[in-house]
């Protein structure tokens, strides 16, 4: 059986983690169609969380078509998840791996490289105005 | 699962002597949450508590309880408490504590109280007396959750006990929850535990209710922003600041947002629930409004 585990030190909501989890387990083959997930009975017992949280991440699961919860069975994975291709990766990969050189090259350090970068992933898939 | 509120409480009051030990208290909470009821000592959690199990009468306002008065003979059967002191007779075992549940309780479900003690081998032989300070937390747990109760209210539950104690008695109390769908009312210091257990929060200080809310509602509509001194004000005229700290160089607000902050000289973060709670502690004055109509509150992402 799959077994949740908390970063209490993340930052990310709960129930987010929830849902990170399963889709990671997704995109590694962990979780497979027809495996079950604990129910929210078990995870709320083991972990020690709010029961609603457990029945948001689900249902944020169900809403992607990821899950589907069977009435007094239990929720169940209907699909896997594609990370992306390797070589697609790779690719990405090494050009970053190229901008980082040249970025210390212009004497930037490690701090200001992830400035940087956290700057532009959050403009990148910013979510609504903040 | 009813959808009117399982515990409605209106310009609520206690007073003590000359003290008002709580006052102008009005929350509405709705049914099937884990709510974590928060604030300094002092602040009347206690005092709520105990209105809402029968055991103190209000001077001021009213409270309702699963639809009728706490000490309602329809209403007590489906009532949980646990007091802060977790009162138990100490020369009883666990099992004549048991069996006393029994007797007293028309519901009574002890198979399953005693199979939860079993689980966690508390000995259903030995006196109350000379329990753990968390085998007695359990016992008095497992008294309240046999009486199968719909609305559970806990004074303090986990003071004094040691980190395991407290994982264990959120353990069942929260599988009890998950199962029943039953109410649960919780006051802690502990603001990392009610962050894993609470969806929902009160927050009294002064004897009033700050906040009231759900958690994720309360934690969207706050924000900490961080930018020039200079243009705090701008922000303070749309939004409404709970805390502020202002240097030369730098400020840093917590603010309640009241719309999209768009000037790109501040930085804008979400806010844990710590940090909300004890911003909101250190400033009695903010928030003080008797219910704050949360869900019409803008900027949530």
């Amino acid at each position: 059986m799959f077994e949740f585990q908390l970063d209490p030190t993340s930052g990310v909501a709960t129930y987010l983690q929830l849902v990170h989890q399963v889709r990671q387990a997704l995109r590694l083959g962990v979780l497979r169609p027809g495996d079950q997930l604990p129910t929210a009975r078990e995870v709320v017992a083991k972990l020690a969380i709010n029961p609603n949280t457990v029945l948001k991440a689900y249902r944020d699961l169900e809403r992607e078509q990821l899950v589907s919860a069977r009435p007094g069975q239990g929720t169940f994975i209907l699909r896997t998840l594609d990370g992306p291709d390797p070589g697609t990766s790779a690719r990405f990969a090494r050009e970053l791996g190229s901008w980082m050189a040249a970025a210390r090259a212009a004497g930037l350090g490690g701090e200001d490289i992830e400035a940087i970068y956290r700057a532009t992933v959050r403009d990148t898939f910013a979510e609504g105005v903040a | 699962m009813t959808t009117s509120p399982v515990l409605e409480a209106n310009g609520l009051g206690r007073r003590f002597g000359e003290r008002w030990a709580l006052r102008d208290c009005t929350i509405s909470l709705p049914a099937g949450h884990v709510v974590g009821l928060v604030g300094p000592n002092g602040a009347g959690k206690s005092t709520l508590l105990r209105i809402a199990a029968g055991l103190l009468d209000p001077s001021a306002g009213s409270l309702r309880v699963l639809g009728g008065r706490p000490s309602d003979p329809e209403v007590l059967p489906r009532l949980g408490f646990v007091a802060q002191d977790k009162p138990l007779y100490g020369r009883f075992t666990v099992a004549d504590t048991l069996r006393m549940g029994g007797w007293l309780n028309p519901g009574w479900d002890g198979g399953r109280a005693r199979a939860h003690l079993d689980n966690l081998d508390i000995p259903l032989r030995q006196r109350c007396g000379s329990l753990s300070g968390g085998q007695r937390a359990q016992v008095a747990l497992a008294l309240a959750l046999g009486k199968q109760p719909e609305l559970l209210l806990l004074d303090e539950p986990v003071a004094n006990l040691d980190p395991l104690a407290r994982l264990q008695f959120f353990q069942v109390m929260l599988e009890a929850a998950a199962d029943t769908g039953m109410t649960v009312v919780v006051s802690s210091h502990l603001l990392a535990d009610l962050e894993r257990c609470c969806d929902y929060l009160v927050l009294l200080s002064a004897a009033r209710v700050q906040l009231c809310g759900l958690t994720e509602d309360l934690l969207g509509a706050h924000r900490v922003l961080t930018g020039p001194p200079g243009r705090a004000g701008a922000i303070a005229a749309a939004h409404s600041v709970v805390s502020a700290r202002l240097t030369e160089r730098q400020a840093v607000l917590l603010v309640r947002q009241r719309g999209p902050i768009i000037d790109p000289a501040w930085t804008v973060r979400p806010v844990a629930l710590e940090e909300l709670v004890l911003a909101y502690m250190n400033e009695p004055a903010a928030g003080t409004t008797p219910a704050l109509a949360l869900a019409a509150a803008p900027g949530r992402s």
